[in-house]
């Protein structure tokens, strides 16, 4: 069963391979050219901790759902690292050594993203993981990661509160996402009043605590509910009713999955209008990817609060969306975790190049301080708390299932996952 | 909670309030007869209850895709059809469920429950490899979305109103079938005691079979419905199992009047203590309540009486 759904996702990958083997090509005329300028440092220099490194390729892990429950959100990541691995590839590689990967499949299921971190750390000795989605699949994998020194680039935004040396955080943590978002409510919409609605796991519930403090303690203005529904929730007239009830300036929502689909869809049966934003709704959930299940028509109007959406308007993204739609097809879209997946095998290049060597311990010196001019985003670096510097931006969806970008903070959030007086 | 509203303000809430109630039952009420009907005859507990609903959901996308593209004209009605389509394909797939697996595991329920579940497995990766891991989105008719302007504060959703409307006629048409019809009477003749109605003559292999067919295919209409309401995935079917099971467990899991008090019970327990507790905790508590009555009648609400 799991083969044969691996083997229709790579059929949908076909063109994608097609891609490659362009790619390659032009790779291949690439490091011809390099060869004559430099010779690539020595496998023995680069490598002394037995990594899968040889004298022309590095091999990395991919480590992601693409089975289960977590696939329909996962399978934009595996798509986006791929892509920048082959774009690594077509442009010489890392250190002169041509990327390979092994993927390898979590299945939606936590003791299995463990395992098989542990066979891509010890079986197959990668250089890099990219890989796990939610928070659960994280946590899971990192122990592994600490006990055998992996290094994993992890995509997804997320709740902070850790900061692993083994971890990479290439999506914003709680902060980053709230607090901007937060503030431009206040100050352009005039936004008192909050209601505070998501999915109840670790996640939704620190975002909220973090904005509860924010909006009450820092911006002196009223959180008028809270309120936690099941993962997988489908019923939300009740939670409708209430804030109908409340009439707060502001929903703050964090829900997420199929509830997403059913919150938005029952919104809108309920005769609320988001367009005329009265209330706004502000989440910090909905990415481009989730605006397709739910239907544009059902989130037009609403806020979203990201570091990236597929519309920006700057040269490095549109090359990037260019480059996705031709590997993997015209109707794909492109959410917030997607670019910040494609960032991982960049961002590991980079600091492999300013070490000067695959080796964990080597790498994990040069972090802080890396830069990726070329980020879809527009540009990051890497803080020394191995979060990344990145800006904000405030997104309404519009009737086609894309963000308009309203608003974007002057200056790079600091990441702080460790958040003083806000826990 | 309620300090410095007005009474007609409190009015239209707990009004709105009543139809969140009533719309939560028949969703239950939708979820829960195709169960119902199919234990009841059989004793085969069918875990893949749910993908049979989703699989009611996407014969609904396939629908509007046809009639967006061929028919544009008539994409207000398509709803209609596509309830209709999702009976006839859940019902042609439980069919052939039943002949090629279930038929062979009867008195063997522990078995038929890993063969079902089984089945969700594989069904849920068939929708994953024909239609994407991704969710897909249902387009509705105009006239399917917003809500009735009651009063100034007082708005009924229409899908919620049309959800109730189907469930109420399922509900109606499978009471007629089973009290009213030849077939309900073989059906509550099996029920009640296999051996003699076999030795009367009735064909109890067909009656199984039809009976399975027919809960399936209230699962796709379900389905179809929850289009308005809800997801459509591989996975989206496992949000709705677990309520399923509770409504028809509490109910006393062989009676279809009993499913649908038991849904009323847990609905509006539910939709209260929602509005007065988070929805999480809601949840737990109702789960508790029903986990105490069933402590005390381990047979369900309303357990029909069979002589043993």
């Amino acid at each position: 069963m799991g083969t044969t759904d691996i083997i229709a996702i790579e059929r949908s990958f076909e063109k994608g391979l097609n891609f490659r083997k362009s790619l390659m090509a032009l790779a291949a005329s690439f490091m011809l050219a390099s060869a004559v300028q430099a010779a690539t440092p020595s496998t023995a220099e680069v490598n002394t901790t037995g990594l899968a490194v040889t004298d022309d390729t590095v091999t990395v892990g991919i480590l992601h759902s693409i089975t289960g429950t977590m696939a329909i959100s996962e399978i934009g990541s595996v798509q986006a690292e791929k892509l920048a691995i082959d774009q690594i590839n077509a442009s010489g590689g890392v250190l002169g050594r041509q990327i390979d990967f092994v993927q390898e499949d979590g299945a939606s299921d936590w003791p299995t993203f463990a395992e098989k971190a542990r066979k891509l750390l010890r079986q197959d000795n990668v250089a890099a993981i990219f890989g796990a989605w939610t928070s659960a699949s994280r946590k899971a994998i990192l122990p592994v990661m600490e006990q055998y020194n992996g290094m994993l680039y992890y995509p997804t935004f997320y709740e902070g509160l850790e900061q692993s040396p083994n971890v990479v955080y290439t999506g914003q943590e709680a902060t980053q996402q709230i607090l901007a978002s937060l503030d431009w409510a206040a100050e352009t919409k005039g936004a008192k009043t909050f209601y505070l609605l998501g999915s109840d796991y670790i996640w939704p519930r620190t975002s909220n605590k973090i904005a509860r403090k924010h909006i009450e303690d820092m911006m002196g203005l009223r959180v008028v509910g809270e309120d936690y529904y099941p993962l997988g929730h489908t019923q939300f007239n009740t939670a409708i009713n209430k804030i109908k009830l409340k009439k707060p300036d502001v929903i703050f929502a964090s829900v997420v999955g199929g509830s997403n689909v059913a919150f938005y869809k029952q919104m809108k049966a309920a005769g609320v209008d988001f367009t005329e934003e009265d209330p706004l709704l502000l989440t910090i959930s909905v990415t481009e990817d989730e605006i397709r299940g739910i239907g544009g028509e059902n989130v037009e109007g609403i806020y979203a609060s990201m570091k990236y959406f597929q519309s920006l308007d700057n040269a490095n993204n549109k090359e990037f969306v260019a480059a996705f739609k031709e590997a993997y097809g015209d109707d794909m879209v492109i959410g917030d975790v997607t670019q910040a997946a494609y960032l991982g095998p960049w961002l590991w290049k980079k600091a492999v190049e300013k070490a000067g060597s695959f080796d964990i311990d080597e790498i994990r010196e040069e972090f802080a301080g890396i830069e990726f001019e070329k980020a879809p985003e527009g540009y990051v670096r890497i803080h020394e708390n191995h979060h990344l510097w990145s800006k904000t931006r405030i997104g309404q969806a519009q009737l086609d299932g894309q963000y308009k970008v309203v608003f974007e903070t002057e200056e790079l959030m600091e990441p702080d996952p460790f958040p003083e007086g806000y826990q | 909670m309620f300090d410095g509203y007005t009474s007609s303000e409190l009015m239209s809430i707990f009004a709105m309030q009543g139809f969140a109630g009533l719309s939560l039952f028949s969703v239950f009420v939708l979820m829960a007869l195709g169960l119902t009907i199919i234990f009841g005859q059989m004793g085969v507990i069918n875990m893949a209850h749910g993908e049979f609903m989703i699989l009611g959901a996407y014969t609904t996308y396939l629908t509007s895709g046809f009639f967006q593209s061929y028919l544009p004209g008539l994409f207000g009605g398509y709803f209609f059809v596509a309830i209709i389509l999702a009976f006839l394909v859940c019902a042609a797939l439980g069919a052939l469920v039943e002949w090629l697996m279930i038929r062979h595991l009867y008195h063997r329920p522990l078995d038929t429950l890993l063969a079902t579940w089984g089945l969700s497995l594989i069904m849920q990766q068939a929708y994953r490899s024909i239609f994407g891991a991704r969710e897909v989105g249902v387009d509705l008719p105009d006239w399917m979305m917003g809500a009735f302007q009651v009063t100034d504060m007082v708005e009924l959703p229409i899908n919620g109103l049309f959800v109730m409307i189907i469930a109420l006629a399922i509900a109606v048409g499978l009471y007629l079938l089973m009290y009213r019809s030849g077939y309900g009477k073989k059906v509550r003749a099996v029920v009640q005691n296999r051996p003699m109605a076999e030795a009367v003559g009735i064909n109890s292999a067909g009656i199984d079979r039809a009976t399975f067919a027919l809960g399936c295919g209230i699962a796709g209409i379900a389905g179809a419905a929850f289009t308005m309401i809800g997801s459509t995935g591989p996975s989206s079917g496992q949000a709705y199992i677990v309520d399923t099971f509770l409504v028809v467990v509490f109910g006393g899991a062989q009676s279809v009047l009993g499913t649908i008090v038991s849904a009323f019970g847990i609905s509006q327990a539910q939709s209260t203590m929602e509005f007065f507790l988070s929805g999480s905790m809601a949840k737990v508590l109702t789960l508790l309540v029903v986990v105490g009555i069933l402590m005390i009648r381990p047979e369900g609400l309303m357990a029909v009486k069979v002589r043993r």
